[in-house]
C-alpha cells in the first residue's frame, strides 16, 4: 500500500517536471563571462524581452566554437579573434560583432621571484619566468586565454616543457586557485582575477597594460544556412541586444567589489 | 578553503531559506536520477534475471561483459552519447543534448548493467529449488515465476538501490550531457563543480552537504520499503 503510494505521488512529480515547453536560445560561451557573474544581469532583460529562455553552455572558447560547428548552439559568445575568423570564414557563424573587451594580465606571487615586474613585455615576461624556471600554470583547455598565452611564448621564440611548465586542463577559476596554492604564474583576463582578488587568491598583477595582451569579445550567430534547425531569428535578437544601448549599459555598468570587469567601446 | 562549520551553516540555510537556485538544481538532480532508476530497472531487472535462470552456451561472457560494463568510465559513457546526440550524431535529428532528456539517456546505461549484476546475483542467491518446486506443486510457470521474484524481492530492491546511489552522485554524465545549464539541466554534483570553478569551495562543500542529506533520505526510505517487506 504505501509502495504505492510513493509511486504515484513520485510519477505524477516526474509529469510536472516536463514542464510547459517555452522558446529557448542555446549559447555557448567561455567561462569568463560565466563566472564573473556577468550573464545573470544581462540576460535577465533580454529573457523577459523576448520571453524566451537562454541556456548557457559555459566552456573554454575552444569548446564554445566546436559546438557552433556542429550545429548544437544557435550563438556563441567567445573571445578568439583568430580562432573567430576561421569560424566564419568557414561558414560556420554569420554576423560576428564586437561586444565588450577586457584585457589579460600576468599574475603571480607578489614577492615575484622571476622578477616579472621589470619586463618590457609580455614575451619578455615569460621569457624571465622560463628562465628562472618559476612555476607556470597553463590553462592547456584551448580556451581563449590559452590560444592567447601560446602566442605569447612564441612571440618569446619559446616552447615551454620542463617541470615548471604545468598544463592544467581547467578553467580560469580552477587554475587560478591551483596557481594561488603552488605559488605559480599564470596568465589570466582581468575580469575573473578581479572577481577572485578578494580573499580567494593573494596572487597579484606582475605585468599588465601591454596592447597585445586587449582581449576582445565578440558575439556570432551560427550560420542558418549551414544548419536549418538553429534558431536563427532569436539568436539575431540577442545579437542586436548585446550589442544594443541597453545590453552595453548593462555590461558597462557592472562591477564586482567596485571593479568594472568588462568595457565597451563607446 | 573556509571552515567545514561554516560550510555546514551555509547548508542549513540554504535547505530553509528555500534557495531557489539550489532547489532547481535538487529537482534536476533528483528527477533525472529517478527516471534513470526506473527505465535502468525496467531494462535491468529482466536481464539479470534472464541471465541467471536460463542456460546459454555464451553465459559465461555475458555475466563477464555485464561485469566489466559495471565499471564504465562516466566521461566514456558521456563521451560516447555526446558522439550520438550531438547534431552530427546519428540521433541529432532528436536535438536531445543539453536537455535533461540527454542526462537520463545516458544515466539509464549507466546504471543498467549494475542493475542486471544485482539482480543476478539475487536470482543466483535464491533457493535453485523454488522454481522446480512450484512447478511440481501444481503452479503454472507464470505463478512459479511470481513465486521466485517474491523470494528475491530484497534482492531485486537492493538492485534498485545500487542504481539510484550510481546516478545521483555521478557527475560526468550530467556535466558533458546536460550542459550545467542554470534552472534547466544544472544537477547538485554539476553545480559543485562550477562553484569549485569559481572558487567557492565552501558554498561547493554546503551544497555537497545539501546533496548528501538529500540521497541519504531517499536511500533511508527505499531501505526501509525493503525492510518492511521483508517476509
Amino acid at each position: 500500500m504505501k509502495l504505492r503510494t510513493i509511486a504515484i505521488v513520485l510519477l505524477a512529480l516526474l509529469a510536472c517536471s516536463t514542464a510547459l515547453a517555452q522558446d529557448r536560445l542555446r549559447m555557448s560561451t567561455t567561462t569568463s563571462t560565466e563566472n564573473s557573474g556577468l550573464l545573470k544581469v544581462l540576460l535577465p532583460p533580454f529573457e523577459k524581452q523576448c520571453s524566451c529562455h537562454v541556456d548557457v553552455i559555459s566552456v573554454g572558447t575552444g569548446k564554445a566554437l566546436k559546438l557552433g560547428e556542429t550545429g548544437d548552439v544557435d550563438v556563441v559568445l567567445v573571445h578568439a579573434r583568430k580562432l573567430e575568423d576561421k569560424f566564419v570564414a568557414d561558414g560556420y557563424g554569420v554576423n560576428r560583432r564586437d561586444v565588450m573587451y577586457n584585457d589579460f594580465v600576468i599574475i603571480g606571487p607578489a614577492s615575484d621571484p622571476a622578477h616579472v615586474k621589470g619586463a618590457k613585455t609580455s614575451a619578455e615576461a615569460f621569457k624571465r619566468i622560463a628562465d628562472s624556471k618559476s612555476t607556470f600554470i597553463s590553462r592547456g583547455d584551448e580556451s581563449g586565454t590559452h590560444q592567447k598565452e601560446k602566442e605569447i611564448w612564441a612571440e618569446a621564440g619559446l616552447t615551454p616543457q620542463g617541470n615548471w611548465y604545468r598544463s592544467a586542463g581547467q578553467g580560469m577559476g580552477e587554475v587560478i586557485s591551483m596557481a594561488t596554492e603552488q605559488r605559480a604564474y599564470t596568465l589570466s583576463d582581468r575580469g575573473t582575477y578581479n572577481a577572485f582578488r578578494h580573499g580567494k587568491t593573494d596572487l597579484a598583477v606582475v605585468f599588465e597594460g601591454e596592447r597585445g595582451l586587449f582581449n576582445p569579445y565578440s558575439v556570432i550567430a551560427v550560420n542558418p544556412k549551414k544548419f536549418p534547425h538553429v534558431k536563427y531569428d532569436l539568436a539575431m535578437k540577442f545579437v542586436d541586444f548585446i550589442t544594443g544601448p541597453e545590453g552595453q549599459r548593462i555590461i558597462a555598468n557592472y562591477k564586482v567589489e567596485g571593479d568594472p570587469i568588462f568595457f565597451v567601446n563607446k | 578553503m573556509g571552515s567545514f562549520t561554516q560550510s555546514v551553516g551555509t547548508a542549513f540555510s540554504l535547505i530553509f531559506s528555500a534557495d531557489r537556485e539550489v532547489y532547481a538544481a535538487v529537482w534536476t538532480s533528483v528527477s533525472t536520477a529517478a527516471w534513470s532508476t526506473v527505465i535502468a530497472s525496467l531494462f535491468g531487472l529482466p536481464i539479470g534475471m534472464a541471465i541467471g535462470l536460463s542456460d546459454f552456451p555464451l553465459k559465461r561472457l555475458a555475466v563477464i561483459l555485464l561485469n566489466s560494463l559495471m565499471a564504465m568510465p562516466t566521461v566514456v559513457l558521456g563521451l560516447l552519447i555526446f558522439g550520438l546526440l550531438s547534431r552530427q550524431g546519428v540521433l541529432g535529428g532528436l536535438g536531445l543534448l543539453f536537455t535533461p532528456k540527454a542526462i537520463i539517456v545516458g544515466q539509464s546505461l549507466l546504471a543498467t548493467p549494475i542493475i542486471a549484476n544485482y539482480a543476478l546475483s539475487a536470482v543466483r542467491g535464491a533457493d535453485a529449488r523454488i522454481l522446480p518446486t512450484a512447478l511440481t506443486l501444481g503452479a503454472s510457470p507464470m505463478q512459479s515465476f511470481t513465486q521466485l521474484t517474491n523470494e528475491i524481492r530484497f534482492g531485486m530492491m537492493a538492485a534498485v538501490i545500487a542504481g539510484y546511489g550510481r546516478v545521483i552522485s555521478e557527475v560526468g554524465v550530467a556535466m558533458m550531457l546536460g550542459g550545467n545549464i542554470l534552472w534547466y539541466t544544472r544537477t547538485m554534483t554539476t553545480a559543485i563543480a562550477l562553484e569549485t570553478s569559481k572558487g567557492e569551495f565552501a558554498f561547493g562543500l554546503a551544497l555537497g552537504i545539501v546533496l548528501m542529506l538529500i540521497s541519504f533520505s531517499i536511500n533511508v526510505g527505499l531501505s526501509s520499503m525493503q525492510e518492511e517487506h521483508q517476509p
